[in-house]
């Protein structure tokens, strides 16, 4: 290196912090922009699909059990699907979204070369992910009630923890999109990590019934702790069961920002 | 929580003469393949610079590096008074960057497009609609401001990248082979809104491959081979000092071009090869001696920039 001296003339730029809601915001009019074009579709399948799901379990399969534990069956699939579309609504967007902007759209680069920083992008796409998510989830619920289960004040808690929820899966995602090698490595994902989660949550048959070695495993799966949270929410709450299912969800959301703003950092910044 | 400042972005025109970009002895490696080697770098404030060079020579890389979206292994990078990449976000903040890659979004309109990166750039709520407009104009867009991206011509679209990147009307433009991939009409219009640029007081960095681009659009001239700069002045200063006023041109079979090669090196004179021809530069001081010994079959022409590229690098350029 040969001379280091200080040679620009300092522009009047503002003083920007280290993380601002101002990217968070464009990243978010990107995205209702977006959403302006497809919010029908992503509605029908957000409504369509609990309401398939009701008739299948709900009906074929609650033919065959009546009953689990103290509630209807029926009560019991409409209230743990809403931890599956929490899941689906938040794990998928991130992925697929995360990937196509970054690999095939560079929407991704172009964000970065404006005053945006990595971890400011992951977060306004996640929040935003996890704010559409957290009402979309709510819909089995809406279903459910049209299948009989009884409204709750608890239930108003519901997109609370669905987007918190949707918030740690939103991350999971755009932690996936960064690691893999390929578009068609979502595929070790799916059937690896997410199909699992789903079934050993507690959604269409209790974790009890499950193995012993399971039910620990279950213990370490987010979407069990949101399951457990929304029957609570709508069947009664247990204060220091449900802090610590809250507090659950809160850590794995914190841990998969950070392991997702360092993968994208990693991929983003040569 | 902290609250988004609704401190305005204020543009002060920088002094006169004043470097906009420093770059000191970077380096930035891939691996095994060094891409920028101890690149030095300045570039004054209110001019156009041309990074020019051959596709591979660094240029890309450089621009990256100034935005942060590479880091350099070693060296120091000022942009705008900002050390990057420890500093970046208020340089990025006061410039604007038009990528080589078409990176806008195809789904939303071209109107749609510039509204995001208004946003991202921090232009103030109360500017914002105007510097759409103002953007919009400039890229004789608002009949089209409608139109999703992806439904605009190559031209359109390319005009789109130019404004989305002016739109906080930025002190310094980072321009990335604007007009690569395209046709020449469509060039030539592009080149009339860089110009425009230009004339406003904006720094302009533009990297291209392309000589004519370089020669029509920039006040100075960076030529830039294997990550570092290879020469650096004013293009008809560069063409006086490495190729001379004139250039005589010979061709023939490879025997002929040789002997035309050999006589022209031991008179002093550099050449250039192409395919078919060999070009004796600085012809005008050409000894009667080589004139008559190289016979009257030459064609005479004015030298150009790109043979000073084609003398200083051993590479071709378009």
């Amino acid at each position: 290196m040969t001379d280091t001296t200080v040679r620009t003339t300092r522009h009047a730029a503002p003083r920007l912090r280290r993380f601002e809601l101002a990217p968070v915001r464009g990243v978010w009019r990107h995205e209702i922009a977006l959403f302006k074009r497809y919010w029908r579709s992503a509605s029908f399948a957000s409504m369509f699909e609990p309401t398939f799901m009701m008739l299948a379990f709900g009906y074929g399969f609650g033919s065959l059990v009546a009953v689990v534990g103290d509630f209807r069956y029926l009560d019991f699939v409409g209230t743990g699907m809403v931890g599956t579309a929490a899941l689906f609504t938040s794990v998928f967007p991130g992925m697929f979204n995360g990937y196509i902007r970054r690999v095939y759209q560079h929407t991704y680069d172009a964000m970065l070369a404006a005053p945006v920083d990595t971890h400011e992008l992951v977060t306004g796409e996640a929040l935003w992910i996890a704010s559409k998510s957290a009402l979309y989830s709510c819909s089995p619920l809406v279903v459910a009630m049209f299948f009989g289960l009884d409204p709750a004040p608890g239930m108003v808690l519901v997109p609370l923890v669905t987007f918190v929820t949707a918030l740690g899966f939103a991350l999971f995602g755009m932690w996936a999109s960064a690691i893999v090698p390929s578009i068609n490595s979502f595929d070790y994902v799916i059937t690896g990590v997410v199909t699992p989660l789903f079934l050993i949550a507690g959604t269409f048959f209790p974790v009890d019934s499950l193995p012993g070695w399971v039910h620990v495993v279950a213990r370490i799966n987010p979407l069990y702790h949101c399951v457990e949270l929304v029957r609570h929410a709508v069947f009664g709450l247990k204060p220091l069961a449900d802090l610590g299912h809250l507090a659950a969800l809160g850590l794995f959301a914190a841990l998969m920002w950070i392991i997702a703003v360092r993968a994208m950092r990693r991929r983003l910044i040569a | 929580m902290a609250v988004q400042r609704t401190e305005t972005i204020s543009i002060q025109r920088a002094t006169e003469g004043a470097a906009a970009i420093s770059l000191r002895g970077v380096v930035k490696r891939f691996g095994k393949l060094t891409a920028v080697d101890g690149l030095d770098l300045d570039v004054p404030n209110g001019i156009c610079l041309g990074l020019l060079g051959p596709n591979g020579a660094g240029k890309s890389t450089t621009m990256k590096l100034l935005t942060a979206q590479a880091i350099a292994d070693e060296g120091a990078i000022e942009v705008l008074g900002f050390a990057v990449p420890r500093e970046s976000k208020r340089a990025r903040a006061s410039m604007g960057v038009v990528p080589q890659q078409d990176n806008l979004d195809e789904e939303l309109t071209a109107r749609e497009n510039l509204e995001v990166f208004a946003h991202l750039y921090r232009v103030p709520r109360k500017d914002r609609e105007a510097a759409v407009e103002d953007a919009l104009e400039l890229a004789h867009l608002t009949d089209r401001q409608r139109t999703k991206a992806g439904d605009l011509s190559g031209g359109m679209r390319r005009r789109l990248l130019i404004a989305r990147g002016l739109v906080h009307r930025p002190a310094l433009v980072l321009l990335d082979e604007p007009t690569v991939g395209l046709d020449p009409q469509v060039r030539a219009e592009l080149w009339g809104l860089i110009d425009g640029l230009r004339s406003r007081g904006t720094t302009v960095l533009m990297s291209t491959h392309y000589i004519e681009e370089a020669e029509r659009l920039a006040d100075d001239c960076a030529l830039m081979s294997h990550g570092k700069v290879a020469a650096r002045g004013a293009p008809a200063e560069l063409i006086a000092e490495h190729a001379g006023e004139r250039v005589v041109e010979h061709y023939g079979p490879p025997e002929r071009l040789e002997a035309v090669e050999r006589l022209a090196h031991a008179a002093g004179l550099p050449t250039r090869r192409t395919g078919t021809s060999v070009s004796v530069l600085k012809a005008e001081t050409m000894p009667h001696s080589l004139i008559d010994d190289l016979g009257p079959d030459g064609v005479r022409r004015a030298a150009n920039l790109e043979d000073v590229f084609v003398v200083l690098t051993g590479e071709r350029v378009e």
